[in-house]
Parts: structure tokens; C-alpha cells; sequence
């Protein structure tokens, strides 16, 4: 050990003696304040094992842990205010349950607690696709008009949030298809052409007048069982509407021909085995609410 | 490796026994890496075998090549009786492009995340490749260059001893970067082990563990040659860093690869235990690597430009043996309210209540060993950076143990708060107490008077030092707007704001975010084009002149003065 200890004339603090490269050591003792923060720190640390679950220690019947001093559990925790939770809207929940979903539209009080429900539904399960404020998106239909694929009151809400459109693995799904007329060959590039123009005359929107002619009976022919001889439609069969110039995948002709050539088939995954009976009521009731509910 | 001096009539610099071990381990891997590479089950498994090969042949020119400038070695050349500086100025000049690198990923990867387009659909430069390049670019590029750099400058200063190996110190410096270059470029391919800071895949991991070995005997080896009675402070914090790095990345890389030629590999550990593993990790990666090996650097680097002996020896020691026996039981802390048992959360949080004042220690040391030369504050702000590093350090080890209680975590986990603090420890400290140990090495290493402009160390430190207040003000009120999204329920009990819904919030402020670490970024660009300049010999014209170069530095080693014994 080094005897040249000697004082810093800077802080009149006596040295450690050591020097390294120029570079000396006070021999200042541990700051006060800060030594008794670290006995508090320490002290706090051990109220708080003696408290809650802490060290584990191994016995002959395998791992144990101190259980701290009133058995707390993060898992106690979750459940207790979950049940908190239920508990406070259990009776809401049970009448929502019970009641036919037109007799809670009815009804003011539980419909406060339905539209809160289903807001917060849908913006965790339906906006992904729909979007937050539910216009939809190309392929997504848009949910605040009143242009319905299957019908737009609430016990068709209802259905077509349970059983999901076009999902395999429910049984009660709803099901249509719109055919793919061009690859499988039942029309031609031409008859499909016309069969466009002819479309997009319900809504005012065609170029070729002659076409549109020759396409009405292409038309005719092929699209009304599902579409109407009107065109506008079956919501039974979940056949849109074809002259209220409302698309579902695109309105201008290629878009059109498109759909007619190769089909399409766009899936909503079934909700009945994911949410609540009550829950899907909430959202049918909250879908419903904005803006085109029959 | 052997020490070849000027003894035994060998000239130093030629060809040793462990120079001849060395080339022929090398040439054993490039064949190695060659018949991988022939036979790799995957692209990037091939290109990096193929990065391997050429890396391992270019180690065995450079070995030849040393050989034989050695023997037509010009007078003033390293003859093995000085320092080794030449391998530190390579770590300096790495810290320097690493560190810009790094956050420039890190400035694009915060206005993707502001912008979303501006991935452009190009897997390459998505958020999730790019992030692992910016952290472990600033992390362990530029942070890992500066600490080898600077742990071979303060180790070899402290123990009058020349660096320990022939070539071992080369070894570590170029093996260590392609550690990194083989990491960076995987994350770009998608090659990834997706555990935090320590993505690097299996073959990389065994790459880093050779070289990590390596640097641990240079500094040992260096340690044990020296001339000085006592281990200065700083060497133990450098010590302390490098062995704890071994071992938590020998325990969080116990992986099994699909075969020897599949870029991929399996976690030994499933679940929660994986977790815990990756977050024991993780954490005491902050803790022993960006903390304890900077704290090594701010016991050399602030007294020494200071010119005041450090704080409290006592200080020192207590600090030094709190802080490594409290951190590592402290990564818990990361898993609050998860599958992991109570008990486990419990003694991470309690622990990292107890680290709060150890890590105080090193701030209260730092600080007040500016007693009696505070006013360097004004005059140079070399120290200010220094000195502001320590407070940043001191600031974001009161918000860890802050953010480890339960009731605080429960709002700011999974937040930008979280973001916040991080980059509070990494730019503020991290970051500042490296630059403003480049600014002392530059002219030490190159020999010049002083750098070329002290101005312009004002500017970087006023800019960045913006930076960084933008940068987390923003993550703060956005962490914690997010954590109360998350937690708001309307009068029904149901969740007020969607997901979705709580992502738009945060716009501004990833704006104002990226703006911050923009801001960083040029003050970065600044200090590179400082040291360019330094380095060149330029000095501009018409700015006072600060004392610079401390009496010791550069000499050789017999002609420093001696310890006072």
C-alpha cells in the first residue's frame, strides 16, 4: 500500500494515495443521504417478500415459494375484477340474454348498455376489415347504408354475425356463389362484355348502347335466378343489388367483368363461436344503429 | 498469444508460433466455411458462409502481410515497445461509422413508423428487419467498438502495460465486426433468433463467443503484466462487463441448429422459462454492457479530462460490488403480469428498487468529481457532454426502478414510455459519454495539439442534446396517453378506445420522435466530421485554445512518470 497519501488542495480531501496515469482518489466516505436511501431500499425490499409471494425454497414435495402475508395472487387479482365486472352487468346481461334482440331495440336503458357493448365489439373484432368508422373497403361491404347483402334487420344481422358468410366450418353459414362464367366456360369474352355494358346500364353508366341490348339477353339468360329479372337483387340468396350504382368490389367495367369472368367469394368468419349470445346481439344492435337498419 | 518483443533477435511483427496457430485456424475455417457454403440449405446461409470464407482468407493475407512490412519496418514504427494505439484508432474510426449507421436505420425505421409507406413494400426495409439493424447497430456496433476501443486505450494507460497478444488484439477488433456485419446483414435476410438484442442466429453466436473469449485474455493477459499495485477502477467495471457478457450470451444462445448447414436454430428453452432466459439476458445486457462498461469509460474519461482525482474510492467499491450483485437478479422486472410467477416478478421488481442507489453511486462519483473544476462547464464542452452523459445516467436508473414497480408497470408496459426511457439511458448516456471519449482519444490517439474545432463540440452537444429532449418528451406523453387508451372504460365497462384507434393517437408524436433522433443524427455527423478533420491535423482558425492532451497520454511506456509508491 501506498504511504504518499496527501491532501487535494482543491477540497482539502486527503488522497487514497493510489494514482493511475495521473488520475487520483479522494478519500471522501459514502455520502449520508445516500447509504440510508439504500438501507430504506433494502429495508422495502424485505417488507415487501414478507408481504407478497417471494423467495422459493425446495422441500421433498418439490418447489414452494413464500406465499407473502394474505395469499395474493396475480391470477386472485384478474378474476376478482373480472367478476367485478360481470357482477356489475350481470343483470343487464341476463336480460339481454333472455329478450328476442327486436324487444331490447325497444328498450332505452338496455339499449345504452348494447350500443356501448357493441361499439367496443366492433372496434376489436369487425374494424380490421369494415374499418373503425365501419364504410368498409373494396371487397368490405360498407355497414352505415341501406344497401344490404342479407338483409338488413336485426334478426339478419344477427344471423350473418353468428354464422359468418362462406365459413367452411359452420354448418348454418350463409352460402351463395357467383359463378366464374368465364373460366368455366359458360360464357364467352363477348356475351360477358355485353353482359357489362348491359349492368352498367341499370345504373346509367354504359358507353355502348348496342352492347347493353345484346347484353340484356345474356342477362336474361343467366343472371336473373339469382340477380331478379329487375336486377335488384335477393337478399335471400345474398344476391346484391345491381342498379343502385352500390359496389361491393368496383363499378367500372373492367372491375365488372372481372367479377362476371372468374367469380367471387369473399368470406366473413363465422362470430357465434367466438363472442357471447348477448355480445353478438350487442353488435347486431350496434351495426343496426348506424344509419341503414330496416 | 505470445508477446513477441524485439527479444531473442526476432524482430517484431513477423511471423510467431501463435501467428503460424492463428493462420492455420483460419485457413481451417475459410475450408470449413467453403463446404457449408457448397452445401447450405439456404440462401443466407450460404452467403454468410461465404462472407466467413473471405473474411478468414483476408486474415491470413493480412497476417502474411504483417510479416513482411515488418521486415522492412521504417524507423517510428510500432516496434512492440510502446502502446498498441494503431488497433484503437481502428476502434475509434468503427464507433465513429458504426454509431452513424445505426441511427440512421434508426431515424428511417421512426418515420416508418409515422409514415407506414415508407417501407414501400420492400421486405428488406421493413420495420421488423430494420429495428434489429438500428439496435444492434448502436448497441454493439458503435457501443461495443467504443468499449473495446476504450477498455484497450484506459487498460493499457492504467497499467503501464503494453496491450497483452500478438495479434489477439487485431483478432478481436476485425473478428468482432464481422460478428457484427454477419448480424446485420442476417437481419436484413430475415435471419433472425427473434430474441431481443440477441438476434444474432446460432453460428454467429459461436463466431462472437471466440472473439469474446479472445478479448477477455487480452484484457486479463494485459492486467496481469502490469506495473501499477492496484487495479484502477475503471478496469474492473471493463472486467466485470466483459466476463458477465460471456456468460449471458453463453446462457441466452443455448440453441439447437436444424443442421450445421440451416441458417436456423431452436431455443433450448420453451415458454416462460425462454422468456425469463431472453429477459435475464436482456436486461443485465443494460446492465452490464451499457452500464457497467460505460461506467468503466466515465472512471477514465471524467477525471481525466477534469483533471480532479475521482470522488470517493469508497464510493467506488461499494457502488462496483452493489451493482453487480443486485443487477442480475433484476430482468424479471421485464415480465410483469405475464405467465411468470408472482414470486419471480416479485424479487425482479425488489431487486431493481434496491439497484436504484448502487447505480446512483456512479452518477454521484462522476458528478462530483467535477468538484472544483465546475467551471470547465463553460469553457469546454467536451466536459459538458461528459458531465450531461452522467446525468442522463443518472436520470434513466431512477426511471428504471420506477417503471419495475408493478403499479407503474401495469401502465407503462408495452407503452412508447418504455421506448422513451431506453433511448434516454442510450442517447443520453450512452451515447455522450461515448462522444466525449472520442473527443478526448482522437487527438491523444492521432497526436494532435487539440481538436479541430471546439465550436463544433458545442454544436453537436446543443443539437443533439435537442434531440433527445424531442425524443423522449414525445415518448413520454405518448407512452403514457397509450397506457391510458389502453386502460379507459366507458360508463358500461367496456373498452373506450380500439386498438386501432389508439395507434392513430401516437402520430404526432412519432413525428416529433423521428424529428429528435434526426436532430441526434446530425449532431453525430458533426462530431464524425470533427475527428475527420482532427485527424487530418486541421485546427480552424479564431477559436480559443483548451489544454487538450493529458501529460501521460501519449509517451512511451518507460518514460512515464512513475506511480507514486
Amino acid at each position: 500500500m501506498s504511504t504518499q497519501k496527501h491532501k487535494d488542495e482543491v477540497s482539502g480531501v486527503e488522497t487514497t494515495g493510489h494514482e493511475w496515469d495521473g488520475i487520483k482518489e479522494l478519500n471522501n466516505p459514502l455520502p449520508k443521504w445516500w447509504i440510508y436511501t439504500f438501507y430504506v431500499c433494502i429495508l422495502w425490499s424485505i417488507a415487501y417478500w414478507v408481504v407478497f409471494p417471494a423467495w422459493p425454497y425446495f422441500t421433498s414435495g418439490g418447489w414452494k415459494h413464500t406465499a407473502g402475508s394474505f395469499g395474493y395472487t396475480q391470477r386472485g387479482e384478474v378474476s376478482a375484477e373480472l367478476e367485478k365486472v360481470a357482477e356489475g352487468r350481470a343483470v343487464f346481461l341476463k336480460q339481454i340474454d333472455a329478450m328476442p334482440i327486436e324487444d331490447i331495440a325497444k328498450n332505452d336503458s338496455l339499449m345504452e348498455v348494447a350500443l356501448a357493448g357493441g361499439k367496443a365489439t366492433f372496434a376489436d373484432n369487425c374494424a380490421p376489415c369494415h374499418g373503425s368508422g365501419a364504410a368498409g373497403g373494396n371487397g368490405f361491404p360498407n355497414l352505415n347504408d341501406d344497401d344490404w347483402l342479407w338483409g338488413g334487420k336485426l334478426a339478419d344481422i344477427q344471423t350473418t354475425v353468428t354464422h359468418g358468410i362462406r365459413w367452411e366450418a359452420d354448418a348454418d353459414t350463409r352460402q351463395n356463389m357467383m359463378p366464374r362464367f368465364l373460366d368455366d366456360q359458360m360464357l364467352t369474352r363477348e356475351q360477358i362484355n355485353d353482359a357489362a355494358e348491359y349492368v352498367l346500364s341499370l345504373s346509367n353508366k354504359a358507353d355502348d348502347a348496342e352492347a347493353a341490348k345484346r347484353g340484356a339477353a345474356v342477362f336474361e339468360a343467366n343472371c336473373t335466378s339469382c340477380h331478379g329479372a329487375d336486377a335488384k337483387g335477393n337478399q335471400e340468396l345474398g344476391a346484391p343489388n345491381l342498379t343502385d350504382a352500390i359496389w361491393l368490389y368496383g363499378g367500372d367495367k373492367a372491375t365488372i367483368v372481372t367479377t362476371v369472368s372468374h367469380g367471387r367469394g369473399g368470406v366473413m368468419p363465422a362470430w357465434g363461436t367466438r363472442l357471447s349470445g348477448s355480445t353478438i346481439k350487442e353488435l347486431a344492435l350496434y351495426v343496426h344503429s348506424l344509419g341503414g337498419g330496416k | 498469444m505470445a508477446v513477441s518483443g524485439g527479444a531473442g533477435g526476432r524482430l517484431y511483427g513477423t511471423m510467431t508460433t501463435s501467428s503460424y496457430l492463428t493462420a492455420i485456424a483460419l485457413v481451417a475455417g475459410a475450408l470449413y466455411s467453403l463446404v457449408v457454403a457448397a452445401k447450405a440449405y439456404d440462401v443466407p446461409m450460404a452467403i454468410h458462409a461465404w462472407m466467413f470464407t473471405l473474411a478468414f482468407v483476408a486474415g491470413v493475407l493480412a497476417i502474411g502481410n504483417r510479416h513482411f512490412n515488418a521486415l522492412k519496418r521504417l524507423p517510428g514504427a510500432d516496434d512492440g515497445q510502446g502502446y498498441s494505439d494503431t488497433v484503437i484508432k481502428y476502434g475509434v474510426i468503427a464507433t465513429l461509422f458504426w454509431g452513424v449507421a445505426g441511427m440512421l436505420a434508426g431515424v428511417y425505421i421512426a418515420s416508418e413508423l409515422a409514415f407506414p409507406a415508407l417501407n414501400f413494400d420492400f421486405a428488406y426495409i421493413s420495420f421488423g428487419r430494420l429495428r434489429p439493424v438500428h439496435t444492434s447497430g448502436v448497441i454493439f456496433a458503435m457501443g461495443g467498438n467504443a468499449l473495446i476501443a476504450t477498455s484497450f486505450y484506459v487498460v493499457q494507460r492504467t497499467c503501464r502495460a503494453r496491450l497483452a497478444g500478438n495479434i489477439a488484439p487485431w483478432f478481436v477488433f476485425w473478428g468482432y465486426n464481422l460478428f457484427i456485419v454477419i448480424a446485420a446483414t442476417g437481419y436484413l435476410m430475415g435471419v433472425t433468433e427473434a430474441r431481443e438484442y440477441a438476434e444474432p442466429e446460432w453460428y454467429a453466436d459461436i463466431w462472437l463467443t471466440i472473439v469474446w473469449v479472445t478479448y477477455l485474455l487480452v484484457f486479463v493477459g494485459t492486467l496481469m503484466k502490469r506495473k501499477e499495485p492496484h487495479i484502477y477502477v475503471a478496469n474492473w467495471f471493463y472486467l466485470a462487463f466483459i466476463v458477465t457478457i460471456a456468460m449471458l450470451h453463453l446462457g441466452n444462445n443455448l440453441t439447437v441448429p436444424v443442421s450445421i448447414f440451416s441458417s436456423k436454430s431452436f431455443s433450448a428453452f420453451s415458454g416462460v422459462q425462454d422468456a425469463l432466459i431472453q429477459w435475464w439476458y436482456g436486461h443485465n445486457a443494460v446492465g452490464f454492457f451499457l452500464t457497467a462498461g460505460f461506467l468503466g469509460m466515465m472512471y477514465y474519461f471524467v477525471p481525466k479530462r477534469a483533471g480532479r482525482p475521482v470522488y470517493s474510492y469508497r464510493l467506488s467499491i461499494i457502488h462496483f460490488w452493489a451493482l453487480i450483485f443486485l443487477y442480475i437478479w433484476a430482468g424479471p422486472h421485464h415480465l410483469h403480469y405475464t405467465a411468470l410467477p408472482d414470486w419471480a416478478q416479485t424479487l425482479g421488481m425488489t431487486f431493481s428498487i434496491m439497484l436504484w442507489m448502487p447505480s446512483w453511486g456512479g452518477m454521484i462519483n462522476g458528478l462530483m468529481t467535477l468538484s472544483g473544476a465546475w467551471d470547465k462547464l463553460r469553457t469546454d464542452p467536451v466536459i459538458r457532454m461528459l458531465v450531461v452523459s452522467v446525468a442522463f445516467y443518472g436520470m434513466s436508473t431512477f426511471e428504471g426502478p420506477l417503471m419495475s414497480i408493478k403499479a407503474v408497470n401495469s401502465l407503462s408496459h408495452y407503452t412508447d414510455w418504455t421506448i422513451g426511457h431506453v433511448h434516454s439511458g442510450a442517447m443520453g448516456w450512452v451515447g455522450f459519454v461515448t462522444f466525449g471519449a472520442v473527443y478526448c482519444l482522437v487527438p491523444w490517439l492521432w497526436k494532435r495539439e487539440r481538436l479541430y474545432s471546439i465550436a463544433l463540440v458545442s454544436w453537436h452537444f446543443w443539437i443533439s442534446t435537442m434531440g433527445i429532449v424531442l425524443y423522449i418528451t414525445s415518448m413520454w406523453v405518448s407512452g403514457i396517453l397509450q397506457g391510458l387508451m389502453w386502460r379507459a372504460y366507458d360508463a358500461q365497462g367496456f373498452l373506450e378506445y380500439s386498438f386501432v384507434e389508439t395507434v392513430a393517437a401516437m402520430h404526432p408524436f412519432y413525428v416529433i420522435r423521428a424529428t429528435g433522433g434526426l436532430l441526434y443524427l446530425t449532431g453525430t455527423v458533426i462530431m464524425v466530421y470533427n475527428c475527420w478533420r482532427t485527424i487530418k491535423g486541421d485546427v480552424r482558425a479564431g477559436e480559443p485554445i483548451i489544454a487538450n492532451a493529458p501529460a501521460n497520454a501519449n509517451g512511451p511506456i518507460g518514460a512515464l512518470a512513475q506511480p507514486a509508491e
